[in-house]
């Protein structure tokens, strides 16, 4: 079990990078206006 | 013909174009193959002595070629075709994308002289040897800077949630192919897994659960928010939750793998996590058929007339048949009586011809004509009949093997009043022939239904030109 030593904090800093994706989607203003967002590609 | 990016004023379908003929090409070769070797279960002097003809070397041929020449082939022309699509921007470099093209080929070719040799590594969808492990490698960084590269110097600020999905299937095969393929070669063509044991077991289903959760139901999702709008005419039902499952799908994927071990040497909280993830799972994948089916609200009609609907609604219905019957396959007790069974073969086969297959023809019947600048394939009737043998053949395979798997299961541990049990293992065998047959002919059936799509496309082909397609400038400067 000694694996875990590393799979757990492996996993935190994997989920440190998931948190940090959804952070920047949100303030990069990804979804901002998301409805339009469904119609955007229907228009090109 | 490379055009530097910065300048270019076109798409590069050139190489969506590539993947998306060798799709098909592949298709009919991966399912030929597996026609083989079902014909081979249920008469076994198929095998016909020959040692590359054997079930055993052809199996993995299989399905190798359906999800990785197959399904792979189809994901990089569909997220290479929607990523430039929406981002409005060519993509990111010729050299690197046409590399991936020739590269992958390459690799299925070694896959399909390899395999028939008998070199494997043993683990089922990574059983090839360490050499082509490398290259697989190689070509999958350039893919991931190709589509990231692309979406980094995209001319639309938001990010269409398709690619979100192609991204994570992307990054996630990375993950997996490194952490499973993870071996010490001995000679040229032969390896030892770093892991060993029960634990190189997990990490196996760790691998094999989330190549079907993320390149073949993430990627493919990816085609879903992409092809169903697009052929519908009708944005996606709900953004929102498409973001929302999107999350909830890929945190939860990842925990899955165990219900592959069930009453095995794995221990108990292992299976136990396993089971339960797979039951949370049905939510977030139930959320992504939800939001495609819907997204025809207001245009249910369209269905009447419309083959290339069909094919990716009813792709979603399999899909979310297929849901439900994975996490219900995942309680341990329900698991007790499926295992080793074909239950999990028809299971499989649900997902992979219902939800995988159709929603890739769909997605091709929608690419394939635009590539050749016609807004049709040649022949609309075909699509419709290649439709209904696809859905039968389906409907035959998965209810042969429910039927077989179940009657195993309950053989296998039927007990007399003293102990013993009732049935030899080789009457069970016996008992499923008729079901090896009927499976035989259902997977014919789909055979065919591709093989139309390949006289198909070749017409298609022949009768329309490449075009090269200007990136609208009116959005290219927003």
């Amino acid at each position: 079990m000694e694996i875990l030593y590393l799979l757990v904090p492996l996993s935190v800093v994997l989920v440190f990078f998931i948190i940090g994706g959804v952070w920047w989607a949100i303030h990069s203003g990804q979804f901002d206006d998301i409805e339009k967002e469904g119609d955007r590609i229907l228009k090109e | 013909m490379a055009f530097s990016s910065s300048q270019a004023t076109t798409f590069n379908d050139k190489v969506v174009r590539q993947f998306a003929i060798m799709t098909v090409v592949w298709g009919v070769v991966g399912m030929l193959v597996g026609v083989i070797v079902a014909s081979q279960l249920a008469w076994p002097e198929l095998n016909l002595g020959i040692s590359f003809l054997s079930f055993g070397r052809l199996r993995p041929l299989h399905t190798n070629a359906v999800i990785f020449a197959f399904g792979g082939c189809a994901l990089f022309a569909t997220s290479y075709y929607c990523v430039q699509r929406t981002c409005q921007v060519r993509l990111i470099s010729d050299k690197l994308a046409a590399f991936t093209f020739w590269g992958w080929q390459l690799i299925i070719l070694l896959a399909a002289v390899t395999l028939p040799l008998g070199y494997t590594t043993g683990k089922e969808y990574a059983e090839l040897e360490w050499p082509i492990d490398i290259l697989i490698t190689l070509v999958w960084v350039a893919y991931a800077i190709v589509f990231f590269g692309t979406i980094g110097i995209r001319k639309v600020k938001h990010i269409y949630v398709a690619n979100w999905f192609f991204g994570a299937m992307i990054l996630a095969v990375a993950l997996l192919h490194l952490g499973n393929s993870a071996e010490m070669p001995a000679s040229l063509m032969k390896s030892y897994s770093a892991y060993a044991g029960v634990q190189d077991a997990m990490v196996q289903w760790w691998y094999g659960h989330n190549a079907v959760g993320f390149f073949l139901t993430a990627g493919f999702l990816g085609m879903v928010y992409y092809f169903i709008p697009k052929q519908a005419g009708r944005p996606v039902y709900s953004y929102r939750l498409s973001v929302v499952h999107f999350w909830a799908l890929i945190f939860t994927y990842m925990w899955a793998g165990p219900h592959h071990l069930h009453y095995t040497a794995l221990p108990d909280w292992t299976q136990s996590i396993g089971m339960v993830f797979s039951l949370i799972l049905l939510a977030p994948s139930w959320g992504g058929m939800i939001n495609g089916i819907m997204t025809l609200s207001g245009a249910w009609h369209k269905l009447r007339d419309d083959p290339i609907l069909r094919f990716l609604i009813v792709s979603l219905s399999f899909y979310g048949m297929s849901t439900f019957e994975g996490p219900m396959m995942s309680i341990k007790t329900v698991n007790a009586l499926s295992h080793y069974t074909d239950w999990t073969v028809g299971h499989v086969h649900s997902g992979a011809l219902g939800w995988v297959g159709m929603v890739t023809m769909g997605s091709m019947y929608y690419l394939i004509p635009r590539l050749f600048g016609r807004t049709q394939m040649f022949s609309v009737k075909a699509i419709e009949i290649h439709f209904y043998m696809a859905t039968i053949g389906i409907v035959l395979y998965i209810a042969a093997l429910w039927i077989a798997g179940v009657m195993q299961g309950l053989m296998w541990r039927s007990m007399n009043a003293d102990g013993t049990l009732t049935y030899t293992f080789v009457e069970s065998v016996k008992a499923s022939y008729p079901f090896y047959v009927l499976r035989v002919v259902g997977g014919l059936l789909y055979l065919t239904g591709m093989i139309i799509m390949l006289w198909n496309t070749i017409k298609t082909a022949v009768a329309g030109r490449s075009v090269n397609v200007t990136i609208p400038t009116a959005v290219a400067h927003a």
